[in-house]
């Protein structure tokens, strides 16, 4: 319903801004305008204050509304409906937001004014597309696989153009076309631009369907590198059918076999020029970090065009260029221009490939190109759909007596299906020659209705294929620590075992190439800082430290504070309370803060902690009388003293060279140290048996926060000493105790051991109830049932069930009117 | 095919002589006259063939690559019946690697002599060296789910009781803490506390995934194994966890 209204919305801004222009613009009207231009430039009677000039910015204005058209078609088709993406993908979906668009057109236009044209693809919206899916290859798997996928990409391919040429051939010589004005060698030229399996249609599929990796990245693989080899064989064939069949001998087609072996291979080669090129400037960039990102693309084009100009494969280059240079470039760079280049990279492919499906439906709807022959077209389905079968049926079958893991036939079946072709072979369908091939129309819609029948209806038909042959799909994604650092042992292990048995083995050459790499490639191309902390293991940690720390950072930002952190305090003390002394020399470090908490109690419990002596701030009515003027003060206090100057100053003064965070070197260092400590910290809780406490402080959590007033560092909490002491001992008092201990921990971000270790202690000391109280107080377990008290109860009343509601509205009242005397301070 | 492969194994054994004239004569001699027998013998004349159907039928490893197996072990234990650890790591390779210990600790391993024994052994004999090699071998082509459920615990029991190396049934913190600390021995520019620090935060995760939420007087002792197999669900180890092994001689290249 929404959808069609946005889609009505749609259709009368593109009427409006786009078609009505359009109409005048090509109806003669260009010269209207301009000859009113030069009448108005001639007999100038007075300044025009405004001029309407569409003919000027026509060209990219036009492009720039496409760009837009397209990217809401995208928008649109996302927010469409789930059930409606769950069936179809995307990618066909925008096929068809392309029909509507182009039927569009061509309505007002009567012709097809927007094409597809080669050059726009081939230039301006291919090599983003290679350049991001090369760029973020998982090398590993990648390189592991390379011979499957080399076989396939090199032998598939050809196998596939060889067999559907040779097949229609023959098909036409019996009489099935028609009348048709076509050779053999045109045949095999339509059957080399049909071949290639596309990686723009296969990764829009495929992502969307979650296969296991290894079959991803053999499909994956494969489609990015049969690119470059069907662009290849179709340009020597391109060549015989320019040179005539009868002119074709021998010589000529080892001259043929010889220049794709060389095309091939000499892209590939100027790829990884170029990649080493890139990977050497990046080492140097550190002085204009803020465009060091652009190098990234700027030299994966320049690869691209580069072998475009040396006649080798364009595509094949700026995919090994990719490939190569993210290691050392992402080692090299800033991490921002990493994150900038991550980014950057989505956004141009992900726009291209939207634009391309788009244009490849809206290239449809024009009744130039449509030549309608029953025989030819459905024949060449059947042919391109069963020749891909038998092939990577036939590969495999090859493969898999060298594969130490086998390729399962369910794979075999997937990666069959996942035969899409896509929008090279349109490309190169519509760069053919008019004069040389006289059904050029013919295969260029032939080639239409493969892509539209491959992308949309074995689009639509995949994801239950994949599902009902069961295929092994991927694996759940989330970076888990452990996994790595068990996966590094495993390499390691993998390798010794080689070398006990005494074998060169696939890990022996691995190892080698790895000791070569880190021995001399790495020297050359890594900046000596990066190597130093490149290890595979480090980053991981680091990365989860940043994740930790973002998180961090934004759940205080949603609370207002950064008073939430560590919940788990208490849990020290059990554990201290257990495993005390054995644990001393394992970790130290532990035994460090704990020490703090120790002060010579015997019993070490959880109340021993408390500082703060309110028991809840916003949803208890209690609470809210004890409150005082204390508590602005001591929030006062508390920002003077404990909080870091603020990260996000950004600088007053607009600079192009500098995106100014004044963020100093020491304040990241202490920021990542205090990630790790926490990590560290929660670490601790595990080991003693209290998890996060996640689900407990959840419910409460906001409501604690909002007090600021458990950070009085000079003693402040004896205004509530009282109230302890009332608790102690008593049933009640084992109930708010442990109430008390949440709030501690909440709290306890803001002078959190974990991250001011120096003032920790002293303040321990200086509270005075803090002895009194720990001795009698209840056990952890006795603590724990706490949100069966009443009092607690009606704390989580509002959340829980509904029959509060007046409360909840007044409570919300509450916390609002809370929050302000906190702001104020800010 | 089998004559194809004694031929081209001759060949390099020709080869491979002309070029290590120097290197340890004896043993060499020996260990060279060893694999014409075998190869020669095409196998079925070994005096001790029976006892490799047996080992073929136990380990799942085919004659040739027990042959070959055995070519190897002979040439580490030095024609000994037995091998020890020191013979194990006299293995140039084996030098760079930094759990190297661990490894050679998992041979004699009694655990993974699939025989329910406990405790480390001095020495190994033949079997005990291809049972645990047979931990390397990748799953047969088609199984069933039982099947390869069973090889993924098997092998995931033999990378457990290498990090678990007091034997009790779990490994505790400073057990997987001197696992990443090995791992990181050689990575220089990282000390000694984060690998502390990565050891703790893997604790932390294992911890959390495995036990979730616990009671506050739990204690996380350490990973059990039924949490190993958890924490790496999504690791496809039955097909990860493998070395190939060749059918055909090539000790003699790498060494």
């Amino acid at each position: 319903m929404a959808s069609s209204i946005y889609f009505c919305l749609l259709r009368t801004v593109f009427l409006v801004c786009f078609v009505n222009p359009l109409i005048q613009g090509l109806s003669g009207d260009v010269n209207l305008v301009n000859d009113r231009r030069h009448q108005l430039g001639n007999n100038l009677t007075g300044l025009p204050i405004v001029t309407f000039d569409w003919h000027h910015v026509q060209t990219p204005y036009l492009v720039i509304i496409w760009v837009f058209v397209a990217g809401l078609a995208k928008l649109l088709v996302i927010e469409l409906n789930h059930h409606v993406i769950n069936v179809i993908p995307e990618s066909g979906l925008l096929i068809m937001m392309g029909f509507i668009l182009g039927g569009i057109v061509w309505g007002a236009d009567k012709a097809q004014t927007f094409k597809l044209f080669p050059p726009t693809f081939f230039f301006y919206l291919l090599p983003q597309i290679i350049l991001d899916a090369s760029y973020f290859m998982p090398n590993k798997l990648f390189f592991s696989n390379l011979g499957s996928i080399l076989i396939y990409a090199i032998f598939g391919t050809c196998w596939n153009a060889s067999t559907v040429g040779l097949s229609l051939w023959g098909c036409y010589e019996a009489g099935v076309m028609g009348n048709l004005d076509i050779g053999l060698l045109q045949f095999l030229l339509f059957g080399s631009l049909i071949a290639a399996v596309d990686p723009v249609a296969v990764i829009a599929v495929f992502e969307e369907v979650h296969v296991n990796e290894v079959l991803f990245i053999l499909v994956f693989g494969e489609s990015l590198l049969n690119d470059g080899v069907t662009v290849v064989l179709y340009n020597v064939f391109d060549a015989f059918v320019a040179l005539g069949g009868p002119r074709i001998d021998a010589v000529e087609i080892s001259k043929g076999i010889f220049s794709f072996v060389v095309v091939a291979f000499g892209g590939s080669f100027l790829g990884i020029v170029f990649a080493i090129l890139l990977s050497l400037l990046t080492r140097c960039t550190k002085h204009i970090q803020i465009i060091e990102a652009g190098f990234i693309f700027v030299v994966g084009y320049l690869a691209y065009l580069t072998a475009d100009m040396l006649s080798l494969s364009a595509i094949l280059s700026v995919t090994f260029c990719g490939i190569c240079c993210q290691k050392y470039v992402n080692a090299n760079m800033d991490e921002k221009s990493v994150t900038t280049v991550r980014h950057a990279m989505k956004v141009l492919a992900n726009g291209s490939e939207t634009m391309i499906f788009v244009f490849l439906g809206v290239t449809a709807i024009d009744t130039e190109i449509w030549v309608w022959n029953t025989g030819f077209i459905l024949l060449t389905l059947l042919f391109v759909f069963i020749y891909r079968i038998i092939g990577v049926f036939l590969l495999t079958w090859m493969l898999n007596k060298f594969r130490l893991v086998p390729i399962e036939f369910i794979d075999q079946v997937v990666m069959s299906y996942g035969g899409l072709r896509g929008a090279v072979a349109y490309g190169l369908a519509a760069m053919l020659d008019q004069d040389k091939i006289p059904e050029k129309n013919l295969i260029l819609s032939t080639t239409l209705i493969v892509v539209y029948f491959t992308v949309i209806l074995q689009g639509i038909t995949m994801k239950p294929l994949v599902q009902w042959l069961k295929v092994k799909r991927a694996a759940h994604s989330d970076l888990k620590l452990i996994e790595k650092v068990n996966n590094r042992a495993f390499d390691h292990i993998l390798a010794a075992v080689e070398d006990i048995c005494g074998r060169i083995g696939d890990n022996w050459w691995t190892r080698g190439w790895n000791r070569f790499e880190e021995n001399y490639i790495s020297w050359l191309l890594m900046k000596p800082k990066a190597r130093k902390n490149r290890d595979y293991l480090f980053s991981i940690f680091h990365k989860l430290n940043l994740e930790d720390a973002v998180n961090y950072v934004s759940e205080g930002e949603r609370q207002g504070s950064l008073a939430f952190i560590r919940s788990d305090e208490a849990a020290n003390v059990d554990f201290k309370k257990q495993f005390g002394s054995e644990f001393t020399d394992v970790m130290p470090d532990i035994m460090v803060d704990m020490s703090n908490y120790e002060l010579g109690i015997e019993t070490f419990s959880v109340t021993s902690i408390i500082k703060d002596t309110i028991p809840s701030v916003s949803l208890d009515i209690h609470g809210q009388d004890r409150k005082n003027a204390m508590d602005d003060v001591n929030a006062h206090h508390l920002l003077q003293q404990h909080l870091y100057s603020s990260r996000k100053h950004h600088r007053h003064k607009y600079s192009r060279s500098h995106f100014g965070i004044n963020q100093s070197e020491n304040e990241v260092q202490e920021i990542f140290q205090r990630t790790m400590r926490s990590r560290l910290e929660s670490f601790k809780t595990a080991k003693m048996g209290v998890s996060p406490a996640k689900k407990i402080t959840k419910h409460h959590k906001k409501e604690l926060t909002h007090k600021m007033a458990n950070g009085h560092p000079d003693g402040t909490g004896h205004l509530y000493g009282d109230e302890v002491d009332s608790a102690v001992g008593s049933e009640t008092g084992a109930i708010r105790g442990t109430f008390l201990r949440d709030t501690y921990t909440v709290g306890a971000g803001i002078e959190n051991p974990v991250v001011f270790p120096d003032m920790d202690s002293s303040t321990h000391n200086s509270l005075p109830w803090l002895m009194e109280t720990d001795a009698v107080a209840p056990s952890q377990r006795a603590q724990w049932h706490l949100p069966w008290t009443p009092n607690r109860l009606r704390r989580l009343a509002p959340m829980r069930i509904s029959t509060y509601s007046t409360d909840s509205f007044l409570m919300a009242d509450l916390e609002e009117h809370e929050e302000k005397p906190q702001t104020d301070h800010e | 095919m089998q004559f194809a492969c004694a031929c081209s194994a001759r060949q390099m054994l020709y080869e491979c002589n002309r070029n290590h004239r120097k290197i340890e004569q004896q043993t060499r001699r020996l260990g060279y006259w060893w694999r014409i027998t075998v190869v020669m013998g095409s196998f079925q004349s070994l005096p001790d063939d029976h006892q490799y159907q047996t080992l073929s039928k136990n380990t799942g490893f085919s004659l040739e690559q027990i042959a070959i197996l055995h070519n190897r072990f002979k040439q580490l234990s030095q024609n000994e019946e037995t091998l020890r650890r020191d013979d194990l790591k006299t293995i140039q390779d084996l030098e760079s690697n930094p759990i190297r210990s661990q490894i050679i600790e998992a041979f004699f391993d009694s655990r993974n002599f699939q025989n329910d024994g406990v405790g480390s052994v001095e020495e190994i004999g033949f079997e005990e060296f291809l049972t645990v090699m047979s931990y390397f071998r990748a799953p047969p082509q088609h199984i069933t789910e039982e099947q390869r459920e069973k090889i993924r615990r098997s092998k995931l029991r033999f990378l457990f009781n290498m990090h678990d190396t007091d034997n009790d049934g779990t490994i505790t913190l400073e057990e997987y803490r001197h696992v990443v600390e090995e791992l990181l021995s050689r990575s220089g520019a990282l000390g000694r506390e984060t690998a502390k620090g990565i050891a703790d935060a893997a604790m932390l995760e294992v911890a959390s995934i495995s036990v979730g939420p616990m009671a506050p007087d739990d204690f996380y002792e350490g990973i059990t194994f039924e949490h190993f197999l958890k924490i790496l669900n999504g690791v496809e180890i039955e097909t990860n966890m493998h070395i190939r092994f060749l059918n055909m001689d090539a000790t003699v290249l790498c060494k």
